[in-house]
């Protein structure tokens, strides 16, 4: 099996977000960076998946050079080689974006038995990207995805939804988009890490076409106005918190 | 130009919403006074459900069709968009008029917000949850005969059903621990706090990441989103990840033993210290109340 893995450099946002002074960008001057945690689950499942039916894993990316960052962590879990669409930092919207991922599968000398993708991304949560390879592929595509089982050519996808578990019988290949759950992720060993270094990482760099979802200004939500009331310290706050409770009737 | 609205059922609150937010964007954009409401009808497949859609833009070209920023909406409409080629902006809170048009949405599970040109010939959108009041119950949607698409996978079967006892989504009382619990042993004084009030327990990312407690039980933006009448947080520092499932919550009681940990800004009531010393100390006073 040929499994994909499809991520996206987020920075790690902590506490509080602060922007940028054009309002473009968060501002993360004291921040690191991550992969999507989905999409950390789908590197982790492509991996678990060929450690069960042999293969390989490809893992791509699109977004700025320090990218490559993500890629390295990725092969260090155990990705195999690493696609790297190189961008200038500007933000891609989801068509341009599932576009050159589908130039890039498509050029691959060996297509893919199966393209995962993390549900939404971190940061922008478009909900899409995956939907929209899907269909430029000609493939089915299955989302929202909590398990997936191998056998007979299939992939059996167990789509969360309220009240229990959807089936898909999916054929390969396929498009399936994974949710933080389905697996836990492994960390990098030492040994990963100095493996990851040597493993091959191909970049190339596509041409954005112009926005049609073009972001102009990010702002933050209005504060909440809230002004926390505090009960008191250690042990000796626990009549003021049953007070509380009993007022709000859940005692 | 006409507005249509995908809904799941005439009563269904987000699908409500998600018409009051096409009422407006109709009356912003000088359109038909009224959306068209509709249901699709037949077995869920969501490219087939794509599809009708986008047949459905096809035959009436629309001005906009609005759906709910639930998961089968936001599933659905991608669909729509790529079998149309149309952007499409998932979780939207608002709608500019002009040429092109702004939207506002929702980022890193609602903790940042984006104003964005959205160049559509139909625009399609989706409107996040509880981001506008919803509309009064009483439309009769037209129910729409289900497309067909060649790709469309449907579910075979629903497996896990769950079995019975105060789930994170429904429960009154939700008492969450963080890092800040200490171990996976730790969590026996919030499940005991969970367990007299009723509720259910919940975790950060921080406490699943580590393999404390299962993924089910992680509250956040990777996690389940819950509305509690109180939010109990305990040793949780208040990351944007988590702030994202919990802010539905009605009251939040945070219990740290740092008392500049940002959970506090997100607090209506505060106790500063160690969850091991004061979450057993609310129980004792509980069951004393109690007189048990």
């Amino acid at each position: 099996m040929h499994v994909y893995a499809c991520v996206k450099r987020v920075p790690m946002t902590g506490g509080r977000i602060t922007l940028t002074d054009d309002q473009r960008a968060i501002s993360t001057r004291h921040l690191g960076f991550t992969v999507s945690p989905h999409e950390e689950c789908a590197v982790e499942e492509a991996v678990q998946i060929v450690e069960r039916e042999g293969g390989s894993v490809t893992v791509l990316t699109l977004g700025p050079s320090e990218s490559e960052e993500q890629l390295r962590d990725m092969m260090a879990i155990g990705a195999d080689r690493a696609l790297h669409l190189l961008t200038d930092g500007e933000e891609w919207d989801p068509q341009a974006t599932a576009a050159a991922i589908v130039t890039a599968i498509r050029a691959d000398a060996q297509p893919p038995d199966l393209i995962l993708f993390g549900n939404e991304s971190a940061d922008a949560g478009n909900y899409q990207v995956a939907v929209r390879v899907a269909h430029a592929l000609g493939l089915p595509c299955v989302t929202g995805v909590k398990a997936i089982t191998i056998a007979g050519g299939r992939a059996r996808c167990e789509q969360e939804v309220p009240g229990g578990r959807d089936v898909y019988d999916a054929p390969l290949p396929s498009v399936v988009a994974v949710k933080e759950g389905i697996n836990l992720p492994r960390y990098p060993s030492v040994p990963g890490r100095l493996r990851a270094k040597r493993k091959p990482l191909e970049a190339s760099s596509p041409e954005r076409p112009a926005a049609r979802l073009e972001m102009t200004r990010l702002e933050l939500p209005p504060d909440s106005g809230k002004q926390v009331k505090i009960l008191g310290r250690g042990p000796e706050a626990a009549p003021a918190v049953v007070e509380v409770l009993a007022e709000l009737g859940v005692l | 130009m006409s507005v249509l609205v995908l809904m799941r059922d005439a009563g269904d609150e987000l699908s409500l919403q998600a018409l009051a937010f096409a009422r407006s964007l109709g009356q912003a954009t000088g359109a038909d006074a009224e959306p068209t409401a509709f249901t699709i009808d037949g077995p869920y497949a969501p490219a087939s459900w794509g599809q009708t859609v986008a047949d459905l833009v096809t035959a009436r070209s629309p001005r906009a069709v609005i759906a709910p920023g639930t998961e089968r909406g936001n599933e659905v409409m991608a669909h729509a968009a790529a079998i149309l080629d149309e952007p499409l902006s998932a979780n939207t809170t608002a709608f500019t008029p002009g040429d092109p048009p702004t939207v506002t949405r929702v980022r890193w599970g609602g903790s940042l917000l984006e104003q964005a040109l959205l160049r559509g010939g139909t625009l399609l959108i989706t409107v996040a949850p509880h981001a506008v009041g919803a509309a009064p119950a009483g439309v009769t949607p037209e129910v729409v005969p289900a497309s067909h698409h060649a790709l469309a996978l449907a579910p075979t079967e629903r497996v896990g059903a769950s079995s019975g006892g105060v789930t994170l989504e429904e429960a009154s009382v939700v008492v969450s621990g963080g890092r800040g619990v200490g171990s996976a042993e730790g969590f026996a004084v919030v499940e005991e706090l969970a367990g007299l009030l009723g509720g259910a327990v919940g975790c950060s990312r921080a406490v699943t990441s580590a393999g404390w407690r299962p993924h089910t039980d992680q509250v956040g933006q990777t996690g389940t989103k819950v509305a509690p009448e109180i939010y109990i947080a305990c040793g949780i520092s208040g990351a944007t990840q988590h702030m994202a499932g919990c802010k539905g919550a009605k009251k939040l009681l945070a219990i740290n033993s740092d008392g500049e940990a940002s959970i506090f800004a997100h607090a209506d009531y505060g106790v500063i210290g160690d969850v091991h010393a004061v979450l057993p100390a609310i129980s004792a006073e509980i069951r004393k109340v109690r007189g048990a």
